[in-house]
C-alpha cells in the first residue's frame, strides 16, 4: 500500500513498530507535495527543512521511548491562524505577510509535545473571513476532487491538504463553520469541539466567542485522536474548560443501538441540493439500520442565525483586527509622516476587501446609537437559539443535517455575491453560536462527483456520543477517498 | 424598510474603523451595509423583550492569575517584528 | 449687576494598584526598568494572545469600594474599548463600563465650612496605556509598553464639589483611605494618582447643570487647583458673551496656565464599547467579600480617635502622623517596641518632617525602620548620646536606615561617662575663659552657655550638656 494512503493513526503504528521511518513517511509527504501543491494550492508556507530536521529528532524521541503517542513522527499541516514560533504566520494576509512569531500557540504546542512533524501552514481565508478560501491574499486553494472547484473554506487549504494527501492530517479553527464546511467539500473528516475544550492561545482571533480549533482527517479515529491529543485545560486562556472526559478515542465504538437522533424538518426545506438532501437522509438511514432512532422535529431559528451570526462574529472582528496597526509587526505602509493616515493606509492596503467588508459592519453595529439595536439584540437572539438546541438536546442525543447547501461551488461563483456566501453558512454557524460540538464526515458525492458532507451535532462535552455516531457510520459507509471513490465509479 | 447609508456614514465608520476607502470602494461598501442591514433587520421581528443577552455560552467565571512575576524581560522577542524600531522602542509618527 | 456664579465639578480619579504584575499577564509593574523590558505578547498586543485576571486587582478594587461605601457588583465584566492610539497596544483598552465593580458609594470630606458628603458614581478595573515618547531628532514617537497592562481603577465621583478647596479635600480623602489599604501609594506627581476634572458653571440657585468640560493632564494640587479657576473663568466668559460651553475634553498646561481642545477629526469619541469575550464573568460571593471586608484596616478617622485615647500626645501630632499611613506605621511599631510615644512623635513631628521637607519627599517613602528609631529613642534615654549626635544620627538613618547604636560605636559618638576627665575639662575651661566667669559671677546667667559649649567642643560633642552646666555651676 502507498506510504500516503494510511491515516495518521495507521502511520503511527507503523512508525511505532519501525516498519516505516519518520523521515520516509516525511520525505513521502513531501515529494507528494512536491508533485501537486502547484495544482491545488494548499499550503501558504512549506517548511521542508524543518520537517525533515524535526524528522530526525522525533525519531530519537520514538527510539529512545520518550515519544509514546500514537501521532508521534506524523506529518502534520497548521492552518495559517495558528502561531507558530520561528515560521511565518500570516492568516493569509498582506498585513502579516512578513509576521514571523515568537511564540507558538498551545494546540500546535500539544502536538508537537506528542511528536509531530510540521510540514507548513496552509491556505485559508483571509483572516478566517470566508467559506472558499477565495478571500485569501495569497491565491485561492484548488478542491483536489475538481480543480475547478473551492475546497471550501476558510480552512480550506487544511481540508484540501488532507484530501491531497499532502499531509496526513491537519488542524483548522472553525467559528461559523470553517472546519466542517470545507471538510464536506473535500470529503474528509472535520470536528469542532465544544467552545473551551482547545485552548485559543496563539490562536489569531476572528470572533473570540465563536472561535475553536479542531482536526481535520481522513477517518473518525484520526480525529478523535487529535482532538485527544489537543485538548485541555490552558490556564493562559480565560475561557478555556477544566474538561475530565477527554479521552475521545475511547468513543470508537461501532454501537449506535437506541441513539435518538433528531433531524431538523429545516434543515432540508429550501435551497438544499437534491443530491444532497438524498445522500444526507441515505445516511440517516444507515445509522437507522444500526438501531438509532430517528425522530423528524422542528429546531426553531435556523433562519435567524445567519444575521446573528454576522452581527456577533464581524463586531468581534472589528476591534480583534484593531491590533493591526503597521506599529509592533506586520504591514506598514510607506511614507506616511501622520499617525492615523498611517493606520488608514497600512490598513487599507494591508486587508482585503472582505475583511474590510466585515470590520465596517462590525464597526457600524457597535458604534454609538446602534449597539442596542444590533449587537445586543443579536447576543438576545444567540440566548433563543441556545434555548431551542437546550430542548432539542432534552430529546435527543444528537442533530443529523447536512453540512452546507450544496457541494463545493464553483471558483469565483462566491465572490461576486458575499450574501449568497454567507447563506451557505446556514447549518453550521449556529452550533458555532451555541458553543456545541459538531463533526462533518463524508456520505457520498453529488452527480458532479463531489463530495457531501454529514453534519451530526451534539450538547455541550458531548463529543464522544457524535464520535461514535460517526464511527458507526463510516464502519458502514466502508472507505472514502479520491481514489476509493474513482475506482468504485 | 430598507437601510440607507449616507456618505457621512460611510466616512464616520471609516473613522472609527481606521480604513481609507477609494470613492468606488465607498459605494460599495454603501451597498454591502445596506444589504447586511436589510438582512439582520430580520431580527426584529423576534420578541426578545424579556431575554437577557447572551456574551458567554456557558457559565465559566472567574478565572484569575495569581499576583506573582512570571514574565522576565523578552524585549527582543517584542521587538523582532516591529516595522521600525529606535532604543528599543517602537517608532510611530510623531504623536506630540 | 454681575451674575453669581457656582462651580459644579466631578473626578474621575485613576489609581495606579500596587499590584506585582500587570492585571492580565506575568509582567512586572516596577518602574524604572528599560523600555520594553517588562512586556510580553499580552501586553504588547500580540497576535493570538490572550488576558487572565491578577485577582488581586479584583480584591483591591473591592477593598476600596468597601472604604468607599459604595455597593459591590455580584456579577461584572470587563469590556473593550475601543480606539487607536499608540500607547494602546491592542487598539482598544479593557476596562469596564456596563457592570462595574463598584457603585452608588461615598466619602466624607472636611473643609473650612464643615463636613460633606462626596457622591462615588462607580469604580471601576481596567489596564494602563503604554508611554510615547517624544523623538526630537527624526520628529517621531517611541513606544515604550512597560506600564501597558499596569492596573488601574478608575473612581468617577458625583458632581458633588463645588469648589477647588473640596476636591482636594475629596482627593486627600480618597488617597488617605487607599494608602491605608495598601492599595496604591497615591502620588499624584509620579501619576500613581492622577486626576481628570469635569467641570461646569452655572447661575447661583440655578437646578439644571451648564455644559461640561473634561480636564485631563492634572498631575498636582497645585495644577488642579489653577485648572479649576481657569476653566472657571473661561467658561463664565463664554456665557456672559453669549457663546455658551461646548461639551469637549480639555488639556491643561500648567506651565502656560491654560487649557485647551483635545478634539481632532480623527477622534470620533465613539469607543464601541462591548463585553471583552476573552475574559469571563467576575461573581463576586459572600466568601471572597467578607474575607476582604475582614482585612480591611483602621482607617484615618479610627486611628485617630484611637490615638487620643491611647497616647498622651498632642491633637496636632496625631493629625499630621496619621496624615500618612507610613508614618503611622512607624509611630505604633516603635511605640509597641517599648518606646515613649511623646518621644516617637517629637521624632516624627520635628526632625522627620524637617528632613522631608528639605528633601521634598513623600512620608510614604520613608526609610527608617522603628526598630532603630526605637533604639535611637533608648541611646538618648540612656544618656549615651547627648541630643545633637543623636540628630545628626538619625539624619544618617533617615537617609540609610543604619542602625543607631552600631552606627554610635563606629563614629566613636558615645557620650564620655568618666565624670573625672569631665571634670577637668571643666577646671581647663575655667581657667582659660576668665572673662566668662566673671561676668557669669556679675549675674549674666548666658556667659555659663558658653562655657558648656568650649566644653562641648573640647569633649567633641561626647557628653551631656546638662551634666556639663551643673558640674560648671558647682565649680563656679
Amino acid at each position: 500500500m502507498d506510504l500516503l494512503h494510511y491515516t495518521a493513526t495507521e502511520l503511527g503504528e507503523k512508525i511505532k513498530a519501525k516498519e516505516v521511518s519518520v523521515k520516509e513517511a516525511t520525505e513521502a509527504v513531501l515529494d507528494r507535495i512536491g508533485e501537486t501543491e502547484e495544482q491545488y494550492h494548499c499550503y501558504v508556507t512549506l517548511d521542508k527543512e524543518g520537517a525533515l530536521k524535526k524528522a530526525e529528532e522525533v525519531q530519537k524521541g520514538i527510539d529512545d521511548g520518550t515519544l509514546t503517542s500514537p501521532l508521534a513522527g506524523v506529518p502534520v499541516a497548521i492552518k495559517d491562524n495558528m502561531c507558530t514560533e520561528g515560521m511565518l504566520t500570516t492568516c493569509s494576509s498582506k498585513i502579516l505577510g512578513n509576521f514571523v512569531p515568537t511564540y507558538t500557540s498551545e494546540a500546535v504546542k500539544k502536538l508537537e509535545a506528542a511528536g509531530a512533524v510540521i510540514l507548513g501552514k496552509t491556505n485559508m481565508d483571509e483572516f478566517a473571513m470566508g467559506s472558499t478560501t477565495e478571500t485569501s491574499a495569497f491565491g485561492p486553494t484548488k478542491n483536489p476532487w475538481n480543480t475547478e472547484h473551492v475546497p471550501g473554506g476558510s480552512s480550506g487549504g487544511s481540508a484540501a491538504a488532507v484530501a491531497a494527501e499532502e499531509c496526513y492530517y491537519a488542524l483548522g479553527s472553525d467559528t461559523g463553520g470553517s472546519i466542517r464546511q470545507p471538510a464536506s467539500y473535500c470529503g474528509v473528516v472535520g470536528m469542532k469541539p465544544t467552545y473551551g475544550t482547545v485552548s485559543r492561545y496563539g490562536l489569531i482571533a476572528y470572533g473570540s466567542s465563536l472561535d475553536q480549533i479542531g482536526p481535520l482527517g481522513k477517518d473518525v479515529r484520526d480525529i478523535a485522536t487529535v482532538l485527544e491529543a489537543i485538548a485541555g485545560h490552558d490556564s493562559k486562556d480565560s475561557t478555556s474548560i477544566e474538561r475530565k472526559d477527554t479521552d475521545f478515542t475511547s468513543a470508537l465504538i461501532d454501537d449506535v443501538k437506541g441513539m435518538k437522533i433528531g433531524i431538523p424538518r429545516d434543515y432540508f426545506a429550501k435551497g438544499i441540493d437534491a443530491d444532497v438532501k438524498d445522500r444526507v437522509l441515505a445516511a440517516s438511514k444507515v445509522l437507522e439500520e444500526k438501531g438509532a432512532i430517528l425522530e423528524e422535529f422542528d429546531l426553531p431559528l435556523v433562519e435567524y442565525a445567519i444575521p446573528t451570526y454576522y452581527t456577533i462574529a464581524d463586531a468581534e472582528a472589528s476591534s480583534n483586527l484593531e491590533r493591526f496597526d503597521g506599529v509592533k509587526y506586520g504591514f506598514r505602509a510607506e511614507d506616511c509622516e501622520e499617525l492615523h493616515q498611517m493606520y488608514k493606509r497600512s490598513r487599507s492596503q494591508g486587508f482585503g476587501p472582505e475583511v474590510k467588508r466585515r470590520i465596517m459592519l462590525g464597526s457600524f453595529v457597535l458604534s454609538s446609537g446602534y449597539y442596542d439595536a444590533y449587537y445586543l439584540k443579536a447576543l438576545k437572539v444567540k440566548a433563543l437559539i441556545k434555548k431551542g438546541f437546550d430542548e432539542a438536546f432534552s430529546k435527543y442525543d444528537m442533530i443529523l443535517g447536512p453540512c452546507a447547501p450544496t457541494t463545493a461551488p464553483r471558483l469565483g461563483e462566491s465572490l461576486s455575491d458575499p450574501m449568497k456566501m454567507y447563506l451557505g453558512d446556514i447549518y453550521t454557524i449556529s452550533v458555532n453560536l451555541a458553543g456545541l460540538p459538531g463533526i462533518s464526515l463524508p456520505c457520498g458525492t453529488d452527480a458532479n462527483g463531489l463530495p457531501v458532507g454529514l453534519q451530526l451535532i451534539g450538547n455541550i462535552f458531548e463529543e464522544k456520543k457524535l464520535i461514535k455516531a460517526a464511527y458507526a457510520y463510516e464502519q458502514a459507509r466502508g472507505a472514502f477517498s479520491i481514489d476509493s471513490v474513482k475506482e468504485a465509479h | 424598510m430598507a437601510n440607507v447609508i449616507s456618505d457621512e456614514t460611510i466616512d464616520y465608520v471609516g473613522i472609527l474603523a481606521k480604513l481609507e476607502l477609494s470613492d468606488e470602494e465607498k459605494e460599495q461598501a454603501k451597498k454591502d451595509l445596506e444589504e447586511m442591514l436589510d438582512y439582520i433587520d430580520k431580527l426584529g421581528e423576534l420578541d426578545t423583550e424579556n431575554v437577557e443577552p447572551m456574551s458567554h455560552v456557558f457559565p465559566v467565571e472567574n478565572v484569575f492569575r495569581e499576583d506573582v512575576v512570571t514574565n522576565g524581560d523578552d524585549r527582543d522577542n517584542i521587538l523582532k517584528n516591529a516595522p521600525e524600531e529606535k532604543d528599543g522602542m517602537f517608532v510611530v509618527p510623531s504623536t506630540f | 449687576m454681575a451674575k453669581e456664579y457656582e462651580t459644579v465639578i466631578g473626578l474621575e480619579v485613576h489609581v495606579e494598584l500596587a499590584t506585582k504584575t500587570k492585571i492580565f499577564c506575568g509582567c512586572s509593574t516596577a518602574f524604572g526598568g528599560d523600555p520594553n523590558t517588562h512586556t510580553c505578547p499580552v501586553c504588547t498586543g500580540m497576535p493570538g494572545s490572550l488576558p487572565v485576571l491578577n485577582k488581586q486587582v479584583l480584591e483591591y478594587a473591592i477593598a476600596v469600594g468597601l472604604a468607599t461605601n459604595c455597593d459591590i457588583t455580584r456579577y461584572g465584566k470587563f469590556d473593550r474599548k475601543n480606539y487607536f492610539y499608540p500607547d494602546n497596544p491592542q487598539n482598544y483598552q479593557i476596562s469596564q463600563l456596563y457592570l462595574p465593580i463598584c457603585r452608588n458609594g461615598y466619602v466624607e470630606i472636611e473643609t473650612e465650612t464643615g463636613t460633606k458628603k462626596v457622591g462615588i458614581h462607580e469604580i471601576h478595573m481596567e489596564e494602563d496605556a503604554g508611554k510615547l515618547i517624544h523623538d526630537e531628532w527624526e520628529d517621531a514617537s517611541l513606544v515604550d509598553y512597560n506600564r501597558s497592562g499596569v492596573p488601574l481603577i478608575e473612581i468617577v465621583s458625583e458632581p458633588d464639589m463645588r469648589s477647588a478647596e473640596e476636591v482636594n479635600a475629596y482627593l486627600d480623602k480618597l488617597r488617605l483611605l487607599i494608602q491605608y489599604l495598601g492599595a496604591s501609594d497615591c502620588k499624584l506627581q509620579e501619576g500613581s494618582m492622577r486626576a481628570d476634572v469635569n467641570l461646569s458653571v452655572r447661575e447661583k440657585g440655578a437646578t439644571e447643570f451648564g455644559t461640561r468640560t473634561e480636564m485631563k493632564n492634572l498631575n498636582s494640587f497645585r495644577a488642579i487647583t489653577h485648572a479649576i479657576e481657569g476653566e472657571r473663568e473661561r467658561q463664565i466668559a463664554l456665557i456672559e458673551d453669549g457663546i455658551g460651553v461646548t461639551q469637549e475634553t480639555r488639556r491643561w498646561d500648567d506651565t502656560k496656565g491654560e487649557s485647551y481642545a483635545m478634539r481632532s477629526k480623527e477622534d470620533a469619541q465613539d469607543y464601541r464599547y462591548f463585553p471583552d469575550p476573552d475574559l469571563v464573568p467576575i461573581v463576586v460571593s459572600d466568601e471572597l467579600l467578607e474575607s476582604i471586608r475582614k482585612k480591611q484596616p483602621e482607617f484615618r478617622t479610627e486611628k485617630m480617635a484611637r490615638y487620643k485615647e491611647e497616647y498622651d500626645i498632642p491633637e496636632y501630632d496625631i493629625e499630621i502622623i496619621t496624615n500618612s499611613k507610613r508614618m503611622a506605621d512607624i509611630f505604633e511599631e516603635t511605640v509597641a517596641l517599648g518606646a515613649q510615644p511623646k518621644k516617637v512623635s517629637n521624632w516624627l513631628m520635628v526632625e522627620t518632617l524637617r528632613l522631608l521637607k528639605e528633601k521634598e519627599m513623600d512620608p510614604a517613602d520613608l526609610r527608617f525602620s522603628p526598630e532603630h528609631l526605637a533604639k535611637l529613642i533608648e541611646l538618648t534615654e540612656k544618656k549615651e548620646i547627648n541630643s545633637s549626635v543623636a540628630k545628626e544620627v538619625f539624619e544618617v538613618m533617615f537617609d540609610e536606615d543604619v542602625d543607631p547604636q552600631a552606627y554610635v560605636e563606629e563614629k566613636g559618638l558615645k557620650a564620655v561617662n568618666d565624670e573625672g576627665a569631665l571634670r577637668k575639662t571643666i577646671e581647663e575651661v575655667i581657667a582659660n575663659n576668665p572673662q566668662a566667669v566673671e561676668d557669669f559671677h556679675n549675674g549674666k546667667e548666658k556667659a555659663i552657655g558658653a562655657l558648656v559649649g568650649q566644653t562641648m567642643k573640647a569633649m567633641k560633642g561626647k557628653c551631656d550638656p546638662a551634666q556639663v552646666n551643673s558640674i560648671i555651676r558647682e565649680l563656679l
